[in-house]
């Protein structure tokens, strides 16, 4: 039930204080983490929709995201970061400081819920 | 003369056909997505200056690229982080060295101080992203953790538990989530 192929491996992370997604089709995603394909190395890269990309391919992502939503809904589109977590930030600062030029401001880090025990 | 038509026992299909619904309904997982929410700043303006944020009023956390946490200065500890943010964004006793306050009037809640701390993370560019959200992780533990505390004073039920929106208006009002990234720079090598 996924609607993207992915091409890079995504070993989210777990983190206690996590809150569900409301509203799926107002979520764009953008996946970040090693290629599944070895023979493309183990640098970090990219991955918006179906293919790979780069960081100064972002801005036009957001312009298109937005472009397939309603008018009233355009401010309240969600980007999701799927992020392995062996990828070193340097990478997700830069897609972070795209997505504030293009004005995509509400941001998720996507993780999973770690499962605690209550004291 | 007409052949018999071989007849098929077929009483146990209705159970096979429940035990393969059943199969199905439990190995099949939506995937849920979850995760931390956050809100980026927007763009900075060149020409105007930041601005000035007393000393006392900020908690600097730095995560080094080895992963390694400074805390106020000083090496810090994942397992604490949340407590010292939590001491620091509460300051119960107005302590000198730690933030000032802001007297606000917030309705359903009447006056109340505000606190004006902020905490300051910054992170290097080999930093792992699994620490990042460990980190950002305990940061929201803390501010959610003072939310529900002030919740379950004021209005004697859980902060995840509030219903009407104004409720969860005048909590998020009263300890917002004061968590500044500074601006991304090298420290420290690639």
């Amino acid at each position: 039930m996924r609607e993207t192929t992915l091409f890079v491996k995504i070993a989210q992370p777990y983190a206690t204080e996590v809150q569900k997604l409301e509203k799926k089709s107002l979520v764009s995603y953008i996946y970040i983490g090693q290629p599944l394909n070895k023979k493309l190395g183990t640098e970090s890269r990219i991955q918006l929709n179906d293919r790979f990309a780069t960081v100064n391919d972002i801005p036009d992502f957001i312009i298109s995201e937005r472009d397939a939503r309603d008018e009233v809904d355009r401010k309240m589109i969600t980007t999701s970061l799927k992020v392995d977590k062996e990828t070193k930030m340097g990478v997700v600062t830069d897609v972070k400081q795209e997505l504030r030029h293009a004005g995509a401001f509400k941001i998720n880090y996507s993780t999973r819920k770690q499962v605690t025990t209550k004291r | 003369m007409a052949r018999k038509i071989p007849e098929l026992n077929a009483s146990s299909m209705a159970d096979i056909a429940f035990l393969l619904l059943i199969f199905f309904l439990v190995t099949t997982t939506m995937d849920v997505d979850t995760g931390i929410s956050r809100r980026l700043p927007p763009p900075l303006d060149p020409t105007q200056e930041p601005p000035k944020v007393k000393e006392r009023n900020i908690f600097n956390v730095l995560i080094s690229r080895s992963d390694r946490l400074m805390v106020e200065g000083k090496g810090g500890d994942i397992r604490i982080l949340k407590d010292q943010a939590k001491e620091f964004l509460a300051n119960r006793a107005n302590s000198e060295n730690l933030p000032e306050k802001r007297l606000e009037t917030i309705p359903l809640l009447g006056e109340f101080y505000v606190s004006k701390g902020i905490i300051s993370v910054k992170n290097d560019r080999g930093t792992s992203y699994d620490m990042y959200i460990q980190v950002q992780n305990a940061l929201t533990q803390a501010i959610n953790e003072l939310r529900d505390e002030l919740s379950m004073e004021k209005f004697g039920i859980h902060f995840q538990k509030l219903k009407d929106e104004e409720y969860i208006k005048a909590i998020q009002k009263a300890i917002p989530v004061s968590i500044s990234e500074a601006e991304p720079e090298d420290i420290g090598g690639n």
